[in-house]
């Protein structure tokens, strides 16, 4: 396996799978990732697929990709473009040929760009002459006809055959990258146990790939990325739904409590009660309730009953729960709401991504109707956010939205393993049995945060609900001087959040020309944006959001230390809106994305250079 | 109340909050709430294992007229909040209070679903044929041709008969009583709580203000044993004033006949069997409408079958047992890891 000719060292390279969405890219980009943080590389993933299971063969629209950047250094994004481009069909080229790096390695299956298939992806007849790829490396692989060349002698029908193609495109790359097929074949052998001739097909049709690889001139160099320099600790790869569903687990371990999580199955919010099903061995309740309605309201029935509560959903599953989330508010139960956001409006782009949720969160819900709302910023923390999101809600006896979207949970990225020894220990305000005078309503004077006393407790039988209570007994009030106090109470209970959670970093500058402001999942692309811009020696630091409702009580100072304010979001300025509302005296500039896809980190430098030219 | 050993004895009055009653003076409601406090003080349950939740609409009032814990939810969710407290707590007796409106229009997917699933609940659907919180709106179960606020001309669309509807979604049990007859209710609210699984009660009810009399014409002291059938199990279906009517099968239809009459003896009348499984008879029990039968009330079907908070339970503990993982920290440290070093 050495005939290797030159060996080139590389600081980080993106690689992009793309084939039709039933050529298996997202899992052949999945192993690739996995291989590549198991030797040490940091490594950032961005899963792009369509909303059909199997669309239109052969179109562009059907196309699914996978994009991995893998490096020495510290990897923040998937990268704007790819060094090297696997392309398993025209139209996955085509769909592909503006995202390349200028010279890049494009490996396509050349038994596949057939007259037919070229022309159903939009090219007349030659794809490279017109998509001006002529400068690139170009290696035209026979995939398919090779991969049935492997497994002639195995007596698989035709399809088994055709599915095992992108094993032989996974093993050029793995040869060119000089990655050890081991954690793949171990892969193959864990998930097909009980059917050993599909084991051996993937490891033959992998290893065909591997020697082709080795073994044809076109490929003139191989490249070697060297483990990241990251802190010391013990890493596994995690994408964000996982996280998502750890973090709720974690939660639930440091609060003492059982976990419970009603829910029901939407793009891109599945993996998460997929994740929790499994997780029977932690004790962990998941009812797949029949809709959105009743995934939130088993989960409200079960905080009246003790557990920590969680329900987790995309968007249109939220429209859907609005009403019950206000159930929640008014009763003052712990209940932590998932958002997994994605295009919308109405069913939008379902397996996109966007933040367009933020005012639906926020304020998406009849009456004066306050939840808190934390939103996390990279695969791995959604763990931390997550457990947060339980830790506000079971400590402040309120609901609370975690919002997370299509590129978190999806994308992948290593994630240090935290020592659940020191995570906070969480203690809901549960009353004690023998409690004098218990009135539901009773209130800690200070964080205004009522107590939880669980059916079952002898002596502290209540009813709690919908309707209006008095601030003190708890029984139901049509009193107008009592509402209009207990909406204050309500508010005003979660605004004292504050007190509970840090204040807002500044990244880079603490103060200068330029303050770029996210919130969520776009903080990769701009962080990355705010060092590259630095290192140009740009006078711009970096306030990226993840406590959205309450806002951090230093966040006015932070906005004040800059001349301007450049507030990237993808989505129309819903947060640009909300500081505004919050902080009118300074003028928010905005930098707005609504395609589905994450930023490119050039699209934000050179918003934020022109107007630092202004 | 009183404590001997851990052997609770209660009284109704046990079960009374300190709030007052706002229904209607003559609702049917106020004798079902008797009903259900005369059933929890003799169940010998602990106050504090009661959960009473319900809906939206007049009957959803219910739980805070309990001295149990209680929650009044929103608009159809009764079913489902049910269903999260129990799975939460098995060691829970719950009991979901709902309408005709709450449970079979806007909850109807929830109702449907907790019968499928067989939760352990006890859900009392209060029947009276209209929206009385909204002030007089037909229903889905409101007799076709009703004239009412939104149907001004009478409805145009077929009622659903909620017995029909909860076996049809493979309900378990079924019992039907009518709010005045607390001896019945009493009995039948009895036989729910014991039953495990979704016990479905309807309990035909009379709003004195929106659909006053809706059942007056089988609860009528004058016809009432002519037009109303009690079931129980080893029990003839006989009926009628002189306790000469009878049910028949003929063919496939059920027939009422006339003990005496065309060589007809007690021996020829059906026996009822709450307890067997197949649905068919239970059906057409549910189904039977007076001028043409007499209506069924009583348990009529009561079949044991498993629950669902049981079996959620029994997997998270069978898995617990097989699984290396025992806590987050496993789980944290479980497939692939790396060092960095």
């Amino acid at each position: 396996m050495t005939k290797k000719r030159e060996l080139i060292e590389l600081d980080d390279v993106v690689i992009r799978f793309s084939g039709d969405s039933g050529d298996g890219m997202q899992l052949t980009g999945t192993l690739f990732s996995n291989t590549a943080a198991l030797l040490g590389n940091d490594i950032a993933t961005f899963p792009d697929y369509p909303a059909e299971i199997r669309a239109p063969q052969g179109t562009v629209g059907g196309v699914s990709g996978f994009q991995v950047h893998i490096g020495h250094s510290d990897i923040r994004t998937p990268g704007d473009l790819a060094d090297v481009l696997v392309a398993m069909n025209p139209a996955a080229l085509k769909a592909n040929a503006r995202w390349l790096k200028p010279g890049a390695t494009i490996i396509y299956d050349r038994d596949n760009f057939t007259p037919k298939n070229i022309q159903k992806a939009g090219y007349k007849e030659d794809p490279i002459a017109e998509d001006r790829l002529q400068d690139f490396n170009i290696i035209p692989a026979p995939i398919t006809s090779l991969t049935k060349e492997a497994l002639k002698d195995m007596n698989l029908d035709m399809k088994t055959v055709l599915r095992s193609k992108n094993m032989f495109a996974l093993g050029m790359i793995y040869w060119l990258f000089n990655r050890p097929l081991k954690y793949t074949e171990e892969f193959f052998q864990q998930k097909f146990k009980r059917k050993p001739e599909v084991v051996e097909a993937n490891e033959k049709v992998l290893k065909a790939g591997y020697y082709y690889a080795e073994t044809i001139e076109a490929l003139h160099s191989t490249y070697v990325v060297k483990p990241a320099e990251i802190e010391k600790g013990v890493y596994r790869n995690i994408n964000g739904n996982t996280a998502t569903a750890w973090g709720l687990i974690a939660a639930a371990e440091r609060a003492g409590l059982q976990l419970f999580v009603g829910s029901y199955p939407i793009t891109p919010a599945t993996g998460i009660l997929e994740e929790l099903a499994l997780r029977k061995d932690l004790g962990v309740i998941t009812v797949q309730a029949e809709d959105e309605i009743a995934g939130i309201t088993t989960s409200i029935g079960a905080s009246f009953a003790g557990l920590m509560a969680a329900t987790t959903t995309s968007g249109p599953g939220l429209a859907l729960k609005s009403e019950a989330l206000g159930l929640a508010v008014i009763t003052e139960l712990p209940l932590v709401v998932v958002n997994v956001q994605r295009g919308g409006p109405s069913t939008g782009l379902p397996t996109k991504t966007e933040q367009s949720d933020l005012m639906q969160v926020l304020w998406g819900r009849n009456g004066e109707s306050p939840v808190a709302v934390v939103a996390a910023s990279t695969p791995a923390n959604c763990f931390y956010y997550a457990f947060e999101a339980g830790r506000l809600a079971l400590e402040h006896m309120t609901p609370v939205v975690l919002m997370t979207d299509g590129f978190l949970a999806n994308g992948s990225e290593p994630f240090k393993i935290p020592d659940m020894e020191k995570m906070p220990e969480i203690k809901p305000p549960i009353v004690p049995e023998g409690t004098e005078d218990y009135m539901p309503y009773k209130r800690d004077p200070e964080t205004l945060v009522r107590g939880w006393a669980i059916p079952g407790t002898p002596g502290l039988e209540h009813r709690i609900g919908g309707l209006e209570k008095d601030k003190n007994t708890g029984n139901v009030s049509y009193d107008p001087a009592n509402h209009e106090e207990m909406t204050h109470i309500r508010a005003e209970k979660v605004a004292k959040i504050v007190e509970d959670i840090p204040e807002q970093k500044i990244e880079g500058e603490q103060e200068g020309d330029l303050l770029l402001v996210g919130w969520g999942s776009t903080y990769g692309h701009l962080v990355s944006a705010m060092e590259e811009l630095a290192a140009e020696g740009k006078k711009v630091g970096l306030a990226h959001f993840n406590y959205i409702n309450p806002l951090p009580a230093n966040t006015d100072e932070v906005l004040g230390k800059f001349k301007k304010i450049l507030v990237c979001e993808l989505n129309l300025g819903q947060f640009a809106n909300y500081l505004r509302m919050n902080y009118p005296k300074y003028e928010y500039h905005k930098l707005n994305k609504i395609q589905g896809l994450p930023f490119t980190v050039a699209e934000i430098k050179d918003e934020a250079k022109k107007l630092l030219e202004e | 109340m009183s404590t001997e050993e851990n052997k609770v004895v209660y009284t109704p009055k046990d079960f009374k909050s300190d709030q007052e009653v706002r229904w209607c003076p003559g609702c049917g409601d106020h004798a079902i709430l008797s009903s259900v406090q005369r059933t929890m003080a003799q169940l010998g349950i602990r106050r504090e294992k009661y959960a009473v939740i319900s809906g939206i609409g007049c009957s959803s009032r219910f739980p805070y007229y309990m001295a149990t814990y209680g929650f009044h939810g929103i608009h159809g969710r009764a079913a489902a909040i049910s269903t999260g407290v129990k799975t939460a707590n098995p060691d829970l007796s719950v009991w979901t209070i709902t309408g005709d409106g709450d449970a079979l229009a806007i909850g109807g997917n929830h109702l449907i679903h907790a019968v499928r699933r067989n939760v352990d609940i006890n859900l009392l659907l209060f029947n009276n044929r209209i929206y009385g919180l909204t002030k007089g709106q037909y229903s889905p179960t409101s007799v076709k041709g009703q004239v009412t606020k939104t149907s001004p001309y009478g409805t145009v669309e077929p009622p659903f008969n909620p017995g029909e509807l909860v076996i049809g979604a493979k309900g378990k049990f079924f019992a039907r009583t009518i709010d005045g007859d607390i001896k019945l209710s009493v009995e039948v609210f009895t036989e729910a709580a014991k039953h495990e699984g979704t016990s479905v009660v309807e309990i035909l009810q009379n709003c004195v203000i929106y659909n006053n009399g809706a059942y007056a014409d089988i609860t009528n002291r004058e016809h009432k044993e002519d037009r109303q059938i009690v079931l129980r199990d080893g029990e003839p279906m006989i009926f009628g004033k002189n306790r000469d009517k009878g049910l028949v099968l003929d063919g496939m239809q059920l027939k009422v006949v006339k003990i005496g009459e065309n060589g007809i003896t007690e021996k020829d009348i059906l026996v009822h069997d709450s307890k067997v499984n197949n649905p068919g008879l239970h059906m057409m029990l549910v189904n039977m409408k007076w001028p043409s039968h007499p209506v069924a009330l009583g348990v009529i079907r009561n079949v044991a079958a498993p629950t669902y908070d049981t079996a959620v339970h029994v997997q998270i503990e069978k898995i617990k047992e097989q699984s290396p993982i025992k806590n987050m920290t496993d789980l944290l440290h479980s497939g692939n890891t790396w060092v960095v070093k």
